[in-house]
């Protein structure tokens, strides 16, 4: 079966958007062929800075012929009628048509028969549709025709679009379209510099080839490929190592279609200024790759470059024009962290009253003040010292206003821990500078430095409290101050510290130190109680747990300890998966349906205590005295925190319940008797109470 | 263009003697550097011999040779010949060289590659042509940017003026890892489509100068291309205003007189778009270039207020909103001239 070739070739793609562009096209097309019932063998999309390419092979030469009848006027009906039916089906008269019958009278039917198209003509028509609606993050008009309305819009100048199509045995015919004035045909371009020339292509395999001729790798994991192996060998063969970075080959790649890899090296003076510094001036200005030495880890004055071009003096010119910018921008970020050094952390805060954190909010300075009064409180709740927790959210984004951090974003917080390491603060208030900022999201490590964590949790739910204060609460996708990140990093950092602290206090307090009050201030942390549980589910569920537990556990309400949820979730799912468990949670289920029938039946609840004297049978008095004890034994154990033991309390009520459900007829003749089982019944539901409300767990 | 404020000194590419331009010959016609022109005029050897080579270039190229605008702006974006001429239906293709006046980025003169003062030169071709990608590479080959040799690559980089309403895609052009130009389709300028697109180039002739002729320090560039007593330099040239304009920017400039100024050229804008409709009608306008020198000059001023460090970060916004706010009715009042394209 034939196979399609597309190329479209353009100036140059900004790296970032060539993946998903080329997977883009695949989809497009193939699911566009697929819509037209032309099921393909396979498909497989490449993209370089001046191409993206596709190639779909083994598609039908033609479509499939189409057969639908077509239900038409009754037989009889007004010739208006007839002629519509005539002239829709296509057919000549009304002989052509078949009869049939139904309870409602003799209808025509006209059996239309579609004829399937060639493939070919099919692509010149889903092929330019496609081009002209291409999701591009962002596209743009050029040139004359853009001085009309309804031009092309491409990601850059759209220049040539080769489209073929046929077997392998053959000469391919061009698919024939034209979109905004290019004519698809066979001719691409080779390299800009290295081979300009036109080429004449046929087919993927030839176009591949000829292009690799012409100094292009289309297929962009190659090129990733020859990167990193050369990158490897030129660091390995000089004794360094390579530091690898997936984000910055990936880009990289992007920007070439030749990948030429060389080594240049700066001055070893500049290592004294902090590596991650170098690091990032050498890839994001840059767009290089930094080295180390295997032995101590530590960078290496050598850098990788990736050119475009195998130039003519072997690449001299390239690695000195390289080396000269490097040394540049060194020497900037050099300054730049010489002179942060001179100005201390705190005698940058004022500046903090000129700067608005949000509008509702305050200034920076107002947070980091509010910041500091919740840290210090929550301190002792998670073994810090005050005196350094306050410290350290004091100076902890302080590192903002330097000039470091100005120019790299990325490196704050650790530059704050450089700075206050450097003016002589306390380790932990250095580390907590850094630190506060964590977990990031859900791979990120979390702080264990006692002080880190009071200030990180300070940070974390003063945004909270302050976006909830003003309700900018995040909607669906939308979660523009990150409000789900910070508050799973709150989860984290009680969970994986073990920390025992009640959520609401701290929620009330941080919401009493706000300027603003919300209408509703009684509610506000309850609503974000919610929210943590919410995300608490998420990060279950992410770990393949069970989130309806969560519920079952948050149910029982005045649950604000997000250690104790934890453990108790647990528990709980443990003993679920356990046979005691299930056929519990089947008891007491049972037990919720029939309550809930009788209920509605009788239009009232049988809560209160039932009465001992009505018991007749012994399976009754069984489950009524295992009730009491286990409902005692599991609440103790709930109080010691035990979840585990008031799990095993639990289990003991597993064979009372089923005998009970197996021997006793709870809708007993005798009205008092059936009252007083209903309120047996309703004490299950309570003593399971003791550990989760069982009635939000599915099954 | 704001990323071009910070010129890198680069590599001296191999005397010029030394470069086998016989034994790789250009594959086109020749528009590479002219090899008849005396050493002193030679585009590696001075920086007036490097602008000359662009000129001349871009003359080939069929565009109009422009001086400089006799206005302080900050970058060469705002010479009407580009912000009023990118828009409207007319063809129009304009090169020249405009100084850029960014007074933040003063450093007393002891920066080797900050300055206050600097010079862009720009070229716009509207609609924009379709091999301007070629004909740019072609401009780097006559001040002597061999292909070959050098690593030159087009970087995404979206452009966008809050100031003039004006948005394009394009790229940041890069030799062997440092910028050099900015190469821009523009989409919108004052808060109007451009239709037909007009091509933007814009190359920073200090730090491109530097790379050709090998120096570290802008002051150190040969300005005329001779040597021992007959030289100038750069520094000859600028340091002196360098120091002195620092000390003006940050220290000293009449914030009180700048406030009025700002105010006084934002009225003036106003006046003169509203007296410039003619016969009241909305219908052509009369004045669009006296009211958008205003408009220069009220970018300016605010720079300049900006630099003095008296404009708070909530004023700020509001202030570049204001500048907009006139950037667009003065592109308003062009597409309602006869250059704008009205009929």
């Amino acid at each position: 079966m034939p196979d399609l070739l597309l190329e479209l070739f353009s100036e140059e793609i900004p790296a970032r958007m060539q993946a998903k562009a080329a997977d883009d096209l695949r989809r497009l097309v193939t699911d566009k062929l697929v819509a037209e019932g032309l099921v393909y063998e396979g498909a497989k999309a490449f993209a370089t800075p001046r191409r993206l390419a596709l190639t779909v092979h083994g598609i039908p030469a033609r479509q499939p012929d189409l057969k639908t009848e077509r239900r038409g006027p009754k037989v009889g009906a007004p010739d208006a009628a007839v002629q519509g039916f005539l002239k829709a089906t296509g057919l000549k008269s009304l002989d052509e048509a078949k009869i049939q019958r139904d309870p409602k009278g003799d209808f025509y039917i006209g059996l239309i028969e579609k004829p399937g198209r060639d493939a070919i003509d099919v692509l010149a028509e889903i092929l330019p549709v496609i081009i002209r609606t291409f999701p591009w993050p962002k596209s743009m008009r050029w040139g004359a025709r853009s001085g009309k309305p309804g031009s092309l819009n491409w990601v850059r100048p759209l220049h040539a679009i080769t489209a073929t199509f046929g077997l392998e045995t053959e000469e391919p015919d061009v698919v024939k379209f034209e979109v905004d004035g290019i004519e698809s045909g066979q001719t691409t371009y080779g390299h800009r510099f290295l081979a300009p020339a036109a080429i004449s292509v046929r087919r993927f395999e030839d176009y591949e080839a000829k292009l690799l001729d012409a100094k292009v790798v289309l297929d962009p994991e190659r090129r990733k490929d020859t990167i990193l192996t050369d990158a490897k060998q030129l660091a390995f063969a000089q004794g360094f190592e390579l530091v690898e970075d997936q984000t910055l080959l990936d880009e990289v790649a992007g920007l070439v279609e030749w990948p030429v890899v060389l080594m240049g090296s700066f001055e070893p003076e500049f290592l004294a200024t902090p590596a991650e510094v170098i690091r990032a001036t050498i890839r994001n200005n840059q767009k290089c790759f930094v080295v180390r030495d295997p032995k101590t880890g530590k960078l290496a004055s050598k850098f990788i470059l990736v050119a475009n071009i195998e130039a003519t003096d072997g690449g001299a010119t390239i690695i000195a024009g390289n080396v000269r910018v490097i040394r540049a921008r060194l020497s900037d970020a050099k300054f730049f962290y010489e002179t942060d050094l001179k100005t201390k952390l705190e005698e940058r805060l004022p500046k903090f009253e000129q700067i608005v954190f949000h509008e509702k909010l305050g200034t920076q300075a107002e947070r980091i003040k509010r910041i500091e009064r919740l840290a210090a409180e929550i301190a002792p709740l998670v073994g810090a010292d005050v005196a350094k927790a306050t410290r350290a959210a004091h100076l902890a984004k302080a590192d903002l206003l330097t000039e470091v951090v100005g120019e790299f974003p990325e490196v704050q917080g650790l530059m704050g821990r450089y700075y206050a390491l450097a003016q002589g603060e306390d380790a932990s208030v250095a580390a907590a500078c850094e630190e506060h900022y964590k977990p990031q999201g859900p791979a990120d490590r979390v702080p264990t430095d006692p002080v880190s964590v009071a200030v990180a949790l300070a940070d974390k739910i003063d945004t909270l409290v302050g976006f909830w204060a003003i309700d900018e609460k995040p909607t669906g996708s939308k979660d523009p101050y990150a409000l789900r990140r910070a508050a799973l990093g709150v989860i984290r950092l009680i969970a994986e510290n073990a920390l025992r602290l009640s959520l609401m206090k701290v929620a009330a307090s941080a919401l009493g130190g706000l300027s603003v009050q919300p209408a509703d201030a009684q509610k506000l942390p309850h609503d974000l109680l919610a929210f943590f549980a919410d995300r608490l589910k998420v990060q279950l569920r992410e770990q393949g747990a069970r989130h309806d537990l969560v519920d079952a556990v948050f149910a029982l309400g005045g649950q604000d300890d997000l250690l104790m949820i934890v453990r108790r979730v647990e528990a709980l799912g443990k003993f679920l998966d356990s046979d005691d468990g299930k056929n519990l949670l089947a008891g007491t289920k049972r037990a919720s349906n029939i309550l809930s029938i009788e209920e509605k039946k009788d239009k009232r609840s049988f809560d209160g205590a039932p009465d001992a004297a009505l018991y007749s049978l012994a399976e009754e008095k069984a489950l009524a005295k295992a009730i009491g004890e286990v409902q005692a034994e599991a609440s103790a154990a709930v109080a010691k925190e035990d979840f585990a033991a008031a799990m095993s309390a639990m289990a003991k009520l597993r064979p009372p319940v089923d005998a009970f459900f197996d021997k006793v007829r709870v809708n007993d003749e005798d009205a008092k008797v059936r009252e007083n089982r209903l309120k047996l019944l309703n004490e299950i539901r309570s003593a399971t109470r003791a550990v989760a409300d069982f009635s939000k767990i599915q099954d | 263009m704001t990323a071009l404020s910070v010129p890198f000194a680069l590599i001296p590419i191999p005397a010029v003697d030394t470069v086998p331009r016989d034994s790789n010959p250009p594959r086109e016609p020749d528009l590479t550097m002219d090899a008849s022109l005396p050493a002193h005029m030679r585009p590696e050897r001075s920086f007036q011999g490097f602008i000359l080579a662009l000129q001349r270039f871009w003359a080939e190229q069929g565009c109009v040779i422009l001086q400089p605008y006799d206005m302080e702006m900050g970058a060469g974006t705002f010479h009407p010949a580009t912000t009023l001429r990118a828009l409207g239906p007319k063809p129009w293709n304009a090169a020249y060289v405009q100084p850029s006046r960014r007074p933040k980025d003063g450093r007393y003169g002891e920066n080797p590659n900050r300055l206050q003062h600097y010079y862009q030169f720009q070229v716009i071709m509207k609609p924009s042509p379709p091999n301007l990608q070629e004909l740019y590479l072609k401009s780097l080959a006559a001040i002597g940017i061999d292909s070959a040799v050098h690593d030159i690559r087009f970087v995404e980089d979206d452009w966008e003026s809050p100031t003039l309403g004006a948005w394009g895609l394009g790229w940041e052009c890069w030799c062997d890892g440092m910028e050099v130009s900015q190469f821009t389709y523009f989409q919108q300028v004052a808060g109007f489509e451009c239709a037909p697109v007009a091509g933007e180039l814009t190359y920073g002739l200090e730090r491109l100068a530097m790379y050709v002729q090998g120096v570290d320090r802008v002051y150190d560039l040969n300005f005329n291309g001779r040597e021992g007593d007959a030289k100038v330099t750069y520094g000859d040239v600028f340091l002196q205003a360098e120091r002195e304009y620092s000390k003006h920017n940050f220290e000293v400039a009449d914030t009180a007189m700048l406030f009025e100024q700002f105010k006084m050229a934002e009225n003036a804008c106003r006046k003169y778009l509203d007296a410039g409709w003619k016969d009241g009608k909305r219908e052509a306008h009369l004045m669009a270039l006296p009211a958008y020198d205003q408009c220069i000059k009220a970018s300016h001023v605010f720079n300049l207020l900006d630099a003095r460090g008296v404009i708070s970060v909530t004023e700020r916004q509001s202030y570049i909103l204001r500048v907009r706010e006139l950037a667009k009715a003065c592109g308003e009042a062009w597409i309602h001239t006869e250059a704008g394209g009205a009929a």
